[in-house]
């Protein structure tokens, strides 16, 4: 329970089926830690994991009437979510955060707390579904009937045992048939406003909040300053380091052109950052690493599928193929536009999420 | 359903039940006897009597006079007042490790305006050495703050002994006297301590009331600004409920000392520290082999966490605690347990129970009945558990 509308509406349409529900919000990281740190905002609230959001989600589960606990699970989100997003940047890479979070707080740790305290299940307010396929012997991820919502990107790190024991009653709902239900069940925060940013970056500013972080851990920042270069080997300036920059940006390249440039390739190792045209961002192929499949248990031929390079993205058509033990080559019938090494490349079969992997 | 459960309470160190003596002696002051205890009319006349006589029960149970009490909203409240009241800029205190956030968090603020702290360590038991504190003195040393009785572990500090030490060295001393209270006897002439604070609702009183001894001659720094109330150290209307219902928590105790009581529950607390340690291997007393409030037992489990432990233990009806609480109500590994040396597995594997004056015999067997079988359980399904019963 985040202090939301979602999972506290999922809480209230349990309790009111009848379930034996506990309520269980983590608690990820201390919004205070980095609050005045070298610029970061001093007043810190209303994200996850805030005194604001606990006492939301406190209060809803008093007025449904549900024992209510908060687990401490910061040096576990600091471990395997904060630091790897850090060192992402710091290579050159566009970390998702919540893709680790998923897989290593709420659906691994969450689970292990549910199987500690007796509980069979742990249900979520994401809106994606889960259900069990018989012919295939597989526990599926499906996307939701709200598909402006479709959190699934975020998900396709669930293993068939985290299926098994993950529920997801918001799947078949709209966001507005969610706020309704809220307000029928008189949930004071049925209104609340979605949350959009990563929860532990105030304001978005990732680039402040890796200063800040290193700073507080007493770790120098490293140098990550280089060249920028054009996409034919031309050292055309000198760029203030990788991890200010992403696949696709355009603005702050600090060099002035006749026509639009932007980043289409950071080369970690090097420090530099390649700036080309709109047609330089445009790819066929990528490949993915750390693979997890969730409808087939192994790809032993080529399949076609839909795949999404990134949270907002259009699904594109696309054939995948093993090219190693742990890896895929994704090749797109369209070439598409800022492939960014760190994101997650998920497959779909129509609703069906077939899995995902890292793109490399 | 869940209100039909069982619902046993060992968690006293947290609060403790008001007992029903001492809600009835507070019952008048709601009501009829509701006056300002500083007006000069009839109805002020009434309550100043009822605060002065419970100003006379605590002052009997701490050892010192009437005049040296002062009524204030509890330990935080205490310990803020002696520790920022006695010392300032440019002054040396001397705590330990194992302190309240009550007494902690008020020196960070007073090392922000200028005043050095040294922490004494604490050994394998959690005890301080008196010898530590007085090496750590120095020219400038104002006042030495160590407290009587730890909230997680129980174990007695031996103050008399840093008494001396404080007396000899002409500073002042103050202790933290709030997990004390109550369970062992207090005197503060043999402490010798300057200031001493106390807190209501750890002794069976109400929240938001407590005592602090200051021994007469000490000049204290107000926390607060206004009227001159308390002799002018502590500034606000009397809480006269609070206070009536401290001064018979206090005559309560006192006869509790002269009945036995703390046997009574030195026993309950011995009978089940060793069923829990006769039923599950791997586990022992935080502070074991050093003298202990008659309550109190911190038990650590090997190869679990506290955090589920206390929680599954809550949802079959049984009130217990680990570690301190953070102001979102998530756990924060102890820096009690930490400070004396045990393993961050350890320190986060251990859970405390704590006696109150209303629990019985039956309660102590629910918990018996109820630990080894969830320790169990927790182990059957813990990684690290498997691991290390493979490896042995």
């Amino acid at each position: 329970m985040s202090g939301g509308v979602d999972s506290s509406t999922v809480a209230a349409m349990l309790r009111a089926e009848g379930h034996d529900v506990i309520g269980l919000t983590m608690q990820l990281w201390n919004q205070r830690r980095l609050a005045g740190h070298e610029g970061m905002p001093e007043q810190v609230t209303g994200r996850c994991c805030s005194l604001d959001d606990v006492y939301d989600a406190r209060r809803v589960a008093e007025h449904i009437g549900i024992p209510y606990y908060v687990v401490n699970h910061e040096e576990r989100f600091e471990r395997d979510v904060v630091r790897p997003f850090v060192a992402e940047y710091l290579s050159g890479r566009t970390p998702i955060p919540c893709s680790l979070c998923n897989n290593h707080l709420k659906f691994d740790q969450l689970l292990v707390v549910a199987q500690q305290i007796g509980a069979d299940s742990v249900a979520t307010g994401h809106y994606a579904r889960v259900e069990y396929d018989d012919a295939r012997g597989r526990w599926l991820l499906k996307r939701p009937a709200d598909r402006s919502k479709d959190q699934t990107y975020f998900l396709f790190g669930l293993t068939q045992e985290q299926l098994s024991r993950t529920l997801f009653p918001l799947g078949g709902m709209t966001k507005p048939e969610v706020r309704e239900r809220a307000r029928e069940h008189g949930l004071a925060l049925a209104e609340k406003p979605d949350s959009q940013e990563i929860c532990f970056v105030p304001g978005g500013d990732y680039k402040r909040f890796i200063d800040a972080y290193l700073a507080e851990s007493g770790e120098a920042l490293p140098d990550t300053a280089g060249e920028l270069m054009t996409a034919s080997g031309e050292v055309i300036g000198a760029h203030s380091g990788i991890h200010n920059f992403t696949v696709g940006q355009r603005k702050g390249l600090g060099v002035a052109t006749g026509s639009p440039l932007y980043v289409i390739q950071i080369n970690g190792a090097d420090k530099q950052v390649v700036v080309g045209g709109d047609e330089h961002l445009y790819s066929r192929t990528l490949r993915a690493r750390r693979i997890n499949l969730i409808s087939v248990d192994d790809l032993r031929e080529p399949m076609r599928v839909s795949v999404k390079i990134r949270h907002r993205h259009e699904a594109a058509t696309a054939v995948l193929e093993k090219v190693g033990g742990d890896e895929i080559l994704v090749s797109f019938d369209e070439p598409q536009r800022a492939i960014t090494p760190g994101q997650a490349a998920v497959f779909y079969e129509d609703d069906i999420v077939v899995g995902g992997g890292w793109i490399v | 359903m869940v209100e039909m459960m069982r619902r046993i309470y060992l968690d006293n160190n947290a609060t403790t039940p008001v007992l029903p003596e001492v809600l009835e002696a507070m019952h008048p002051y709601f009501g009829e006897n509701f006056g300002n205890a500083s007006s000069i009319h009839h109805h002020g006349q009434e309550t100043r009597a009822a605060v002065e006589r419970a100003r006379d029960s605590v002052a009997s149970l701490l050892g010192c006079r009437p005049a040296e009490i002062v009524f204030t909203s509890g330990g935080t409240e205490g310990d803020n007042l002696a520790i920022a009241g006695l010392a300032g800029a440019g002054n040396h205190i001397i705590t330990s490790g194992v302190e309240h956030h009550a007494v902690l968090h008020a020196y960070k603020h007073l090392e922000e305006t200028g005043c050095e702290v040294t922490f004494v360590p604490v050994d394998g038991r959690g005890l301080v050495d008196p010898e530590d504190v007085r090496r750590a003195l120095r020219p400038n040393t104002k006042l030495i703050s160590i407290m009587m009785a730890n909230n997680e572990t129980g174990v007695l500090q031996p103050v008399d002994e840093i008494g001396k030490i404080a007396a000899e060295a002409d500073i002042y001393f103050h202790t933290d006297a709030v997990q004390a209270a109550s369970k062992v006897p207090i005197d503060v002439r043999r402490i010798g301590c300057d200031v001493l604070s106390i807190s209501g609702h750890k002794m069976h009183a109400p929240q938001g009331v407590g005592a602090l001894y200051v021994r007469r001659g000490t000049q204290l720094q107000p926390l607060f600004y206004g009227g001159r109330h308390e002799r002018s150290r502590r500034a606000g209307t009397e809480n006269v409920p609070g206070i009536v219902g401290l001064g018979k928590a206090a005559e309560l105790a006192m006869q509790g000392f002269e009945c036995g009581d703390d046997k009574k529950i030195s026993g309950l607390r011995n009978r089940l520290e060793r069923g829990i340690l006769a039923q599950v291997d791997e586990a022992g007393v935080n502070g074991e082999g050093a003298p202990r409030v008659p309550n109190t037992a911190g038990i650590y489990f090997d190869h679990i966490e506290g955090e589920p432990m206390v929680i599954s233990l809550d949802l079959k009806g049984l009130a217990v605690s680990t570690g301190a609480a953070c102001s979102s109500g998530a756990i924060e590994p102890s820096h009690v347990l930490t400070a004396m040396g045990l393993r961050a597995d350890r320190a986060r594997a251990s859970i405390r129970f704590s006696l109150g004056k209303q629990n019985t015999a039956e309660d102590i067997d629910f918990a018996l009945a109820l630990v080894p079988e969830t320790v169990a359980r927790l182990r059957e399904i813990s990684p690290v558990y498997k691991r290390a019963a493979i490896s042995s």
